[in-house]
């Protein structure tokens, strides 16, 4: 499902890799959390994976497909296959639940009435059910979280991207969205989760990946936060 | 791609964006109308030509009785009846001149009340005030100096005119405001293309949160940048159509209404309604494209996948 081969990163200007020499596997269905300090180069791993950034050296393989041998216009087809979710929601606030799940379909082409059917089915698996008319504003960050999720998973992606997803939630709300992750991850879908969060990555004893100076420094299948811990 | 979706996302953003959409449909109805105003000014130069110069010619006119004592070339007095003749018969032998006329001093004098009969000067213009004259009509306008040569400084010649000095000399006044109007248009141009750069990418900006979403569920690069472009060419278009209309208007104000220079200037054969009208599909081709190609630049840089 994604392959990197010695990949390298620097970005422009700057002379220190933001992601050195890291070769790893990820297979369809697996739960992965992506754990290291702040500039270990996670959002890096994750925008290569997005195909936002282009490797410096070695290959990245998404979905099967070499990114680099992909053309720019190619990629928004290749993006309709992932979904993402990030720590700021990123939910239109002048369109209503229903209509910020339903964009992603829109942009799309998707027709009208295979989006009728699809939002409220998608609001229902997250758990909104019923606030379909509700504005982003008049909802807990949570549930502007379950509409992200719904967002990224109505078009059944391969899969689902989480950039610290309950970094700006209280504890026992990101229990509820790692659950409902869970459970998108259950129906098949690969999922891979930057997160800070120690308790979260210790409960859920899935694959665990640590990046630490662009460096992979720990691959570990049932892991938890750090050694120490 | 669903029509209703793009169209109600272009009403937002031009809503939005009113200020910047006002100067960018000024500036490109002006320049847009400067651009059509120059090329209609050909048009008229051009008619003009065809239509003045099939009819000017040189003429020969001849020193009457009253102008003994004002032109030193008519010294001698009026024409005498021989030389009218011989300057006839040696008209008729050049290879250069293609049909020759007399005009008598009542013909010069009902051409006279033609043209002018209007202005207050002519009521004092008395018929023996007029000259006779030879109106010579040649194979080739460029063999001019031949004819003013030969007849010059001939006993009883008062002067040789060639009419169409008189008209290349209007036909540079309105060539040199036809320039000036395409340097002000290409200035209007330039302007109007930094404002729809400019008008975009601050569109472009206002709404990155919704082409950053577009861009991760897959939206295609088209699909992003086409309500933006249609933004701009909807302003453009706009700006192409009051730019038709100040054509028109202007056309109407000129000729027809307002300053009435067709009843004015009965002699010139003005350009008509079907000269203006083969010019609007162009001017809103160009009202329509320019600006959706400038927004195509613009968003290069600010929208890539």
């Amino acid at each position: 499902m994604i392959r990197f081969d010695n990949v390298s990163k620097t970005y422009p200007k700057q002379t220190r890799p933001a992601l050195r020499d890291v070769s790893l596997d990820i297979e369809k269905g697996e739960f992965v959390f992506l754990v290291g300090s702040s500039g270990s180069g996670k959002s890096t791993f994750m925008r290569l994976i997005l195909r936002e950034e282009r490797a410096s050296t070695g290959m990245v393989h998404v979905l099967g497909k070499d990114l680099a041998r992909l053309s720019n216009w190619k990629v928004p087809q290749m993006r309709r296959q992932l979904g993402t979710v990030f720590q700021d929601f990123r939910l239109l606030p002048n369109k209503t639940v229903a209509e910020n799940v339903a964009f992603a379909q829109e942009v799309i082409g998707k027709p009208r009435g295979e989006i009728r059917k699809a939002v409220p089915q998608v609001l229902d698996l997250v758990g909104l059910g019923g606030k379909e008319e509700r504005m982003p504003g008049e909802l807990s960050g949570g549930e502007q979280q379950r509409v992200a999720i719904a967002r990224a998973f109505v078009n059944r992606p391969m899969l689902l991207i989480a950039d610290e997803p309950t970094g700006n939630l209280d504890p026992q709300t990101s229990v509820g969205i790692m659950k409902l992750l869970d459970r998108i991850n259950r129906t098949g879908t690969t999922v891979i989760m930057a997160t800070h969060d120690q308790n979260i990555v210790d409960q859920m004893r899935k694959r665990v990946i640590e990046l630490e100076q662009g460096r992979l420094v720990r691959d570990q299948a049932r892991g938890v936060y750090g050694y120490q811990h | 791609m669903r029509a209703q979706f793009v169209l109600s996302e272009i009403g937002v953003g031009l809503r939005r964006n009113l200020t910047m959409t006002f100067a960018v449909v000024v500036s490109v109805a002006l320049s847009l109308a400067l651009f059509g105003g120059a090329l209609l000014m050909r048009e008229q130069v051009s008619t003009m030509k065809d239509y003045w110069y099939d009819k000017v010619n040189v003429s020969i006119f001849l020193c009457n009785k009253n102008d003994a004592k004002e032109m030193p070339k008519c010294a001698k007095g009026a024409v005498t009846k021989e030389q009218k003749e011989e300057i006839k018969a040696d008209l008729e032998k050049m290879d250069a001149v293609d049909t020759v006329h007399f005009e008598t001093v009542d013909e010069a004098y009902k051409h006279y009340q033609e043209q002018f009969g209007d202005s207050p000067m002519a009521g004092n213009i008395t018929p023996d005030q007029m000259q006779e004259s030879f109106r010579v009509k040649l194979d080739d306008p460029e063999k001019y100096k031949v004819v003013a040569t030969a007849f010059a400084g001939r006993d009883g010649v008062q002067s040789v005119q060639d009419q169409r000095s008189i008209l290349d000399q209007l036909f540079e006044l309105m060539n040199g405001m036809n320039a000036v109007a395409v340097y002000v248009m290409i200035l209007m141009l330039v302007i109007a293309l930094i404002l729809i750069v400019n008008t975009v990418r601050v569109s472009a900006f206002s709404r990155r949160r919704e082409t950053g979403i577009m861009r991760l569920v897959g939206a295609s690069g088209f699909y992003i940048q086409a309500p933006f472009i249609m933004e701009a060419a909807v302003a453009g278009l706009i700006g192409g159509v009051l730019a038709c209309a100040m054509l028109l208007g202007g056309r109407y104000f000129l000729i027809d209404g307002g300053l009435a220079l067709q009843e004015k200037l009965n002699l010139i054969n003005f350009i008509g309604w079907d000269a203006v009208l083969t010019k609007l599909p162009l001017v809103l081709a160009i009202g329509l494209l320019m600006p959706a190609i400038a927004a195509l630049f613009a968003l290069r840089k600010y929208l890539k996948v």
